[in-house]
């Protein structure tokens, strides 16, 4: 086919420029808001997602991790009893008050941990190690929220929960998906933090033997021990990301704004390629009169919206890697993982060619007889 | 000889609100192979109408119009396109170039409707702008020709797809004497030495020593069949065309 199309969508550069103007705003706007969105998501269930452990028990009616409630840490031995248990830990994920040197509280999500076990520990340290938990008063916190916790460097002492802690190391990229950064500490420090009594703990790690089975394990824990539930790590992550995206309204806000985008985008990708089609009316009447049918001048404008398609996703995703680039020192990540950004190749293609259909429409009703027409 | 076109008792009503337009009432007419036919009349007269319809891009209302040998009359639209590609080429009064193709690819388009392949449709395009005398100029663009040039490059792309029926409607309206002239010399020879069936519409009495036919529509159906031989004295200006008449 003679480069028809091309050349009438390239004719008009004022237009063209306005058309991907058009897909470039709606590309970014959906990669941006995507992307806010799983990072969102990952982070409201960091800290399950990198535990080892297959089951996490609960007291009874905790809906997510933030919202834990003690129990008697007595339950471990049960736990450790229940066959198929190959290991089980004690942990702590609560909120409490950090104090800064200037006297300002900041709030912060304590996590104590057993520092001699690996069900669930600091990843990504970027200074000290998490054995350096194992001294006393010690805590491990990332590098993102050194400004907000006023802290500069390893060896300072703050007061958490009206205790001495002293920062041994930083993680890098443990975002917190509420505004409490996770601070890291061993177990015990973690009772007095969080102000908890010395035989309590908010959640039980499991780990499943190899070879036994996790619903019979799980049942096990249930039929020994009393009043607490016992989720899998991925629905206990489900559930807590759930709860912050969908009944805090959150992750709705972001998926609304990213259906926004893609409405702009395809009204304004609607209206140019409507104009340019209208502007060049006459010329797809006389190829309906040569003897063209229907589907050769839709395939004029199809190829029109699939190269502007093309062009302003391209400038689109460079536009994004610069706007993701820039979120990674920020509070909110905004994650575009390469599926994300190879769907967005064709979410941009379906909307441009949607878009189109707008034409399509009005070319279909041209009467090849205006050609005739003065 | 069956007629390239052959048109009977053809009417056609324009729906126009409540009222309808009468724009053809009743016409008989064949346009044949080797003939340059040309129509008069008065503008509304319905000449753009009959026109149309002879080239499939119009429906009729009533009668029959048979396109080398095919009854079109009631035939869905849908099967019109294929009718046009095969049989018609049009030549218009505004040219109707593709303003962002070169001339040659005009000229290409109309191949690659036909679904001639790209290398091939090249090589042609060079030798159809040969034959209309623009040889050198494959790359110009219409902006940049003038208007014979421009009308030229549009009878080497309805020449492009090799139809038996050309069918202009004021080809020359837009062109100077010359350039009209010269365009009307290429268009009887596409009826006279190529054998195409011809049809032109035309207010330019100064064309009209071409005809071999002139048939005069007015008010929607003919008024007045002339032959070459007997076009009188006083319907061509100054004279002009008439030996030109003689010699075809
Ligand atoms: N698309 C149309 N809709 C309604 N009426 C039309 C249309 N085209 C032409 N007509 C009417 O049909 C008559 C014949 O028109 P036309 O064939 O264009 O005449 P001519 O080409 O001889 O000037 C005129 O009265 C004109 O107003
Ligand atoms: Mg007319």
């Amino acid at each position: 086919m003679p480069p028809l199309a091309q050349r009438n969508l390239f004719h008009d550069k004022v237009r063209l420029a306005v058309t991907l103007t058009g897909i470039v705003f709606s590309v970014v706007l959906i990669v941006v808001q995507l992307g806010l969105f799983f990072g969102f998501t990952t982070a409201t269930s960091n800290l399950i997602d990198h535990s080892n452990a297959d089951l996490w028990m609960t007291s009874k009616n905790v809906p997510y991790v933030e919202q834990g409630v003690a129990f008697s840490e007595r339950k471990l031995y049960q736990v450790r009893a229940v066959p198929g248990v190959a290991d089980a830990q004690k942990i702590i994920a609560h909120w409490t008050g950090w104090k800064r040197h200037d006297g300002g509280q900041e709030s912060v999500q304590i996590v104590g941990i057993n520092v001699d076990d690996s069900l669930e520990r600091p990843w990504n340290l970027v200074e000290g190690r998490v054995e350096d938990l194992k001294s006393p008063d010690s805590v491990i916190l990332d590098e993102l929220y050194k400004q907000k916790l006023g802290v500069t460097r390893v060896g300072e002492v703050f007061e958490i929960g009206g205790y001495r802690a002293r920062v041994v190391g930083f993680t890098r990229g443990i975002r917190s998906f509420t505004t409490s950064p996770y601070v890291f500490t061993s177990f015990k420090n973690a009772q007095n933090f969080a102000a908890l009594r010395e035989d309590q703990t908010l959640f039980i790690l499991v780990k499943v033997a190899p070879g036994a089975d996790l619903q019979q394990v799980r049942q096990g824990l249930l039929d020994h021990v009393k009043d607490v539930e016992v989720f899998t790590t991925g629905e206990f992550s489900h559930m807590t990301t759930f709860y912050w995206m969908f009944t805090t309204g959150a992750g709705v806000a972001v998926l609304i704004a990213a259906v926004l985008g893609l409405v702009v985008g395809f009204v304004v990708v609607a209206q140019t390629i409507y104009a340019t089609t209208m502007d060049h009316i006459r010329e797809y009447g006389t190829l309906k009169a040569m003897g063209a049918p229907n589907s050769y001048v839709y395939k004029v404008i199809m190829k029109q919206a699939a190269i502007s398609a093309v062009i302003g996703y391209g400038l689109g995703m460079i536009v994004s890697v610069f706007v993701v680039r820039g979120s990674q020192a920020g509070g909110a990540a905004i994650l575009m993982p390469p599926s994300m950004a190879v769907a967005m190749f064709f979410v941009t293609l379906l909307m441009c060619v949607g878009a189109a259909l707008v034409s399509i429409n009005k070319v279909m009703r041209i009467d090849p007889a205006m050609v005739f027409k003065g | 000889m069956q007629a390239a076109i052959a048109v009977r008792q053809l009417t056609k009503t324009y729906d126009e609100g409540s009222t309808g337009t009468l724009a053809l009432r009743g016409v008989d007419l064949d346009a044949h192979a080797g003939e340059l036919l040309m129509l008069m009349g008065p503008s509304g007269s319905g000449k753009t109408t009959l026109l149309s319809i002879m080239g499939c891009i119009l429906t009729a209302t009533s009668g029959s119009v048979r396109v080398a040998g095919r009854e079109v009359v009631g035939l869905r639209e849908k099967e019109l396109p294929a009718l046009r590609l095969e049989h018609v080429g049009f030549v218009f009064q505004g040219f109707n170039l593709f303003p962002t193709l070169s001339a040659g690819e005009n000229v290409e388009l109309m191949l690659d409707l036909k679904g001639v392949a790209a290398a091939a449709a090249k090589r042609r395009a060079h030798e159809l702008l040969d034959q209309v005398g623009l040889g050198g100029k494959y790359g110009s663009f219409p902006a940049d020709l003038s208007g014979g040039q421009k009308q030229r490059v549009a009878i080497a792309r309805a020449l492009a797809g090799d139809p038996g029926i050309i069918l202009a409607d004021e080809p020359t309206a837009a062109l100077d004497s010359h350039t009209g002239r010269n365009v009307m010399e290429m268009m009887s020879e596409l009826a006279h030495k190529r054998g195409r069936a011809v049809v032109i519409v035309t207010h330019d009495s100064r064309v009209l020593s071409f005809a071999d036919r002139i048939v005069k529509i007015e008010d929607g159906a003919i008024a007045r069949t002339t032959e070459a031989e007997l076009v009188p004295a006083g319907l061509l200006v100054h004279g002009m065309g008439a030996s030109t008449v003689g010699l075809v």
